[in-house]
């Protein structure tokens, strides 16, 4: 993997692929994924190109393949994805794909067209049914006599007399039947009774069991009726109201006999009809199996012969060798690979021509191709989100993989915090392997997912931080007995316990002999997290860590610009770019890290009452004055810093001028060798005389061209000065707002660091109070609350936005310094997953 | 412990990071994987090695002293050393 340093060596290369074989050797190019293939012909329309037909075929055979796993839905099947991975098919084996998936598709509609007719009619048989047995209760014998009567209410719903007793009366009861949506129910009797006022009788009753409405498919309790009148007219117009209301209507017969015959022949034929339809589902569940066996097989090839297609479009056809040409990128390294498929591809078809491939030299910048493996896919990607990097620049990355997660954990130090981002990410590693884990639906799980070992190098060195911090959820140990010691403060001062009970606060003075007995180890002394001061500590000592950090990171981003000078061959650029950068950069800032270096080791408690100001020596840096209340931190302070001043402001014009000058004079040396090649040329048609055209109108476009070239560099040269002028301004400019930009590593420390304490203070401890039974009842949903909220506002929050602003300190102020980041990716032809839904 | 000052830790410390950036990388298998994990070893050792310095130095000589509650103080004159 020497290729995360930069990207790997891409060369444009043509391939010459025989008609015959083009198909194969292309299947196996999209295997291995190698290339990236450019398109040849841009200017041509989908529909004009070579393969438009074949492409049609393939997505008539996608469309195919949607209707079927549509059918598969429907029946609730679950289709598996493919198990091995099949080839693209050859022509014949994709005619016989597409044979068999029509005849399947047509089989599947044929089947589901029976079915659904089959159970249209066993629904209207059952409705039938119904009605006939529903309405038996209205038209039954009257009850016996010794029944409860009936109150007067009911009248209009009681059971009709049985029509036979009424057979001696002039007017004849008729009847009819049928099946109502439940909703239309009052309206269809308030109609009936407007219409047909007096003349009938409606009864209605729910059907006992619920069935299918044939136009929506949901199941509903349809509502029997039977209607009897009196009279031809009320039954027509009875049955046209029947039909606006959409009700089905079944005739009803006359007699009792005739009814039980009836019943009879529905109860047989729904029996025969049930019998069929199941025999249809059966062959309908036979058809889908052979569906679910062979449809993902099937998809994944049709979708690679679509692909391998695709790319035969782009190539361009040379008649006179009867030859596709392919133009692509190609990493050198897979060159001899790349050869090694085209001779598989041309065997594979039998044809006995080999395709190859040949090397071109071209001036345009190839894509940017940097192999990774599962564990730097992560950084890279992070570079990547940025800009991918040019050709063969210098690649964040490597770098990144430590000061990422390192730059992250200073805002985020605390032990106990990083030892739970680092158990979730360990936990993610080790069982990365899991389907469920790896083929989640929801995609921030993903996102956590694909990022686990950045976060499991953030938890660790979040660990490391929070071990120097000394803060494990707020809390400081004492690993080591604390250097500072009260107990000789206490005895100096003679602090007796009546004097403590006067002075609420009292501070230890590092003065006195014995109090102060060196430094801490490890990390920071733990009284400072008992001290009311400690904040007074612990940002002066944040800040100036802040401001160190961040010039260490810039001087590296800037010394990583030369492994770019040195790769491109601008040795001009190491003298005039890199130089007086550093020394911009070093004489300023690198002072001031030194400075801080220097009062930390120098100036101690002795002389704390006359200790200088780092700040305000280095604005008098700038601006040559002196104060005197602000002494000199060392012998001959003013003349060594008036010198890094003067130096620093030097090698501003040379970064400003430098690289365009001497471009500019290499311009001038190639020019002044120009003209005596001109002036040859001049002179040899006056010598030959006129005689052919074509020399005369060379040396005249010679002359022309050579005219040009002086213009063109002009342009050139403007745009190089003011390249360079923006650049020296951003560089000089972003030099100081950059470093004050590295402060926010102190912001969002201190920020971390009083959120858990305000935490643990305000929520935890108010657990602690009983200190009897209760009081370990009372802690169980403290501590709930309290694990919630460091989970919730602590990692997750916290972890967002100190992974946010590593991320823009990175990205501006450490990649400003070399990183160009203009390129583009390769991304070849290939037939993996991925590109599968 | 008694206090050595500066000198123990900084050995301690030094040699530790020293071997992490300066030894182990040579004893890093040979493989397509060297020259990341290399860095990875460089970059971790200065890292950290640095923001330890930064934390001692910067408790070398301390220009004030912490200001402690009165509790604390009474606790602590008995408790710590």
């Amino acid at each position: 993997m020497g290729s995360l340093f930069r990207s790997e060596e891409v060369c444009l290369a043509q391939l010459f692929l025989q008609s015959a074989s083009a198909y194969s050797c292309v299947s196996e190019l999209g295997e291995r994924g190698l290339l990236e293939f450019r398109d040849l012909n841009p200017k041509v329309s989908a529909f004009q190109r070579r393969f438009v037909g074949e492409v049609r075929r393939c997505e008539e055979m996608e469309k195919t393949f949607t209707f079927l796993q549509q059918e598969l839905r429907e029946a609730g099947r679950v289709l598996a994805p493919c198990p091995d991975n099949p080839r693209a098919p050859l022509a014949r084996e994709a005619l016989r794909v597409q044979e068999q998936s029509e005849q399947l598709a047509q089989e599947l509609r044929e089947v589901s067209r029976n079915r659904a007719s089959l159970r249209g009619r066993l629904r209207d048989l059952r409705q039938y049914l119904h009605v006939l047995r529903e309405s038996r209760r209205f038209t039954s014998l009257p009850a016996p006599l010794g029944s409860p009567p009936r109150s007067r209410a009911l009248s209009e719903r009681e059971p009709l007399l049985d029509p036979s007793l009424h057979q001696h009366l002039d007017r004849k009861i008729n009847f009819v039947a049928g099946v109502i949506h439940p909703w239309r129910v009052s309206a269809f009797e308030r109609l009936l009774w407007r219409a047909c006022r007096g003349y009938l009788v409606a009864s209605f009753v729910e059907m006992p069991e619920p069935m299918e409405d044939p136009t929506t498919g949901e199941s509903i309790t349809w509502v029997i009726f039977v209607i009897s009148y009196w009279g031809e007219q009320i039954g027509q117009k009875i049955r046209k109201i029947s039909d606006c209301f959409h009700c089905h209507v079944y005739p009803y017969p006359e007699s009792e006999a005739t009814r039980e015959d009836t019943l009879s022949g529905l109860h047989s034929q729904i029996q025969d009809l049930s019998v069929v339809l199941e025999e249809t589902e059966q062959y309908l569940a036979q058809v889908l199996d052979k569906v679910v066996l062979a449809l993902p097989t099937w998809r994944v090839q049709v979708q690679k012969m679509k692909a391998i297609y695709l790319i035969l479009n782009q190539c361009s056809f040379d008649v006179t060798e009867k030859c596709l040409i392919a133009e692509v990128w190609c990493p050198v390294k897979d060159l001899t690979q790349v050869q090694d498929a085209l001779r598989q591809g041309s065997y594979k078809s039998g044809s006995s021509v080999e395709c190859f491939v040949q090397r071109i030299p071209t001036s345009e910048s190839p894509p940017t191709l940097i192999r990774t493996n599962k564990f730097t896919a992560g950084f890279q990607s992070i570079v990547d989100a940025y800009g991918v990097a040019s050709y063969q620049e210098v690649n964040p990355a490597p770098y990144a993989i430590i000061t990422f997660p390192f730059i992250f954990a200073i805002m985020f130090g605390d032990v106990g915090h990083g030892l739970l981002m680092f158990l979730f990410a360990l936990w993610m590693v080790l069982y990365e392997d899991r389907p469920s884990l790896r083929q989640a639906s929801n995609e921030i799980w993903l996102m956590f997912f694909e990022g686990r070992y950045l976060i499991l190098l953030m938890g660790a060195f979040s660990i490391y931080t929070g071990f120097i911090y000394n803060e494990c959820f707020s809390r400081a140990t004492a690993i080591f007995p604390s250097a500072w010691s009260v107990a000789a403060m206490a005895n100096h001062s003679s602090w007796s316990s009546a004097y403590l009970a006067t002075h609420p606060v009292l501070t230890l003075d590092p003065n006195v002999t014995g109090v102060f007995r060196g430094p801490y180890p490890f990390g920071i002394d733990p009284i400072w997290s008992l001290a009311i001061n400690h904040l007074n500590f612990l940002n002066s000592f944040k800040m100036k860590m802040s401001v160190v950090l961040g010039i260490v990171h810039m001087a590296f981003g800037v010394i990583l610009g030369i492994f770019n000078h040195v790769h491109f061959r601008q040795w001009h650029r190491l003298v005039l770019e890199f130089l007086p950068e550093m020394i911009f950069l070093l004489a300023l800032f690198g002072y001031l890290v030194f400075l801080i270096f220097f009062k930390w080791i120098k100036f101690s408690a002795a002389n704390s009452l006359v200790a200088p100001s780092i700040l305000i020596h280095f604005i008098d840096m700038f601006l040559f004055t002196s104060n005197a209340d602000n002494l000199p931190l060392y012998e001959g302070q003013v003349p060594v810093q008036t010198v890094l001043v003067v130096l620093a402001l030097a090698s501003v014009p040379v970064l400003l001028l430098g690289t365009p000058l001497y471009l500019w004079c290499q311009q001038r040396s190639l020019r002044t060798s120009q003209p005596t090649l001109v002036a040859s040329r001049e002179q040899e048609p006056l010598l030959e005389g006129q005689e052919a055209g074509n020399s005369v109108n060379a040396t005249k476009e010679d002359v022309e061209s050579g005219g040009h070239s002086p213009d063109a560099k002009h342009l050139d040269l403007a745009e190089l000065f003011m390249h360079q002028a923006i650049h020296t301004i951003e560089y000089c400019l972003g030099c100081v707002s950059n470093t004050a930009s590295y402060l926010r590593l102190w912001a969002l420390s201190l920020a971390h660091a009083q959120l858990s304490e305000v935490l643990w203070s305000m929520v935890m401890r108010s657990g602690f109070v009983g200190l009897r039974y209760v009081g370990g009842v009372v802690l169980v949903p403290v501590f709930a609350a309290f694990a919630v909220l460091t989970v919730a506002i602590l990692l997750v929050m916290e972890g967002l936005s100190a992974f946010l602003h590593a991320l823009r300190l990175h990205w501006v102020e450490f990649q400003n310094k070399f990183y160009v980041g203009s390129g583009y990716k390769l991304c070849p032809f290939t037939f993996t997953p991925d590109h599968w839904e | 412990m008694a206090y050595g000052g500066l000198t123990v830790p900084f050995i301690v410390m030094s040699v530790f990071w020293g071997m992490v950036g300066g030894v182990l990388p040579w004893l890093v298998p040979k493989g397509p994987n060297r020259g990341v994990i290399n860095t990875m070893l460089v970059t971790c050792a200065v890292c950290c090695y640095l923001f330890w310095l930064i934390a001692i130095l910067a408790q070398l000589n301390p220009l004030f002293g912490p200001q402690l509650s009165n509790e604390t103080i009474w606790y602590l004159k008995y408790d710590w050393p």
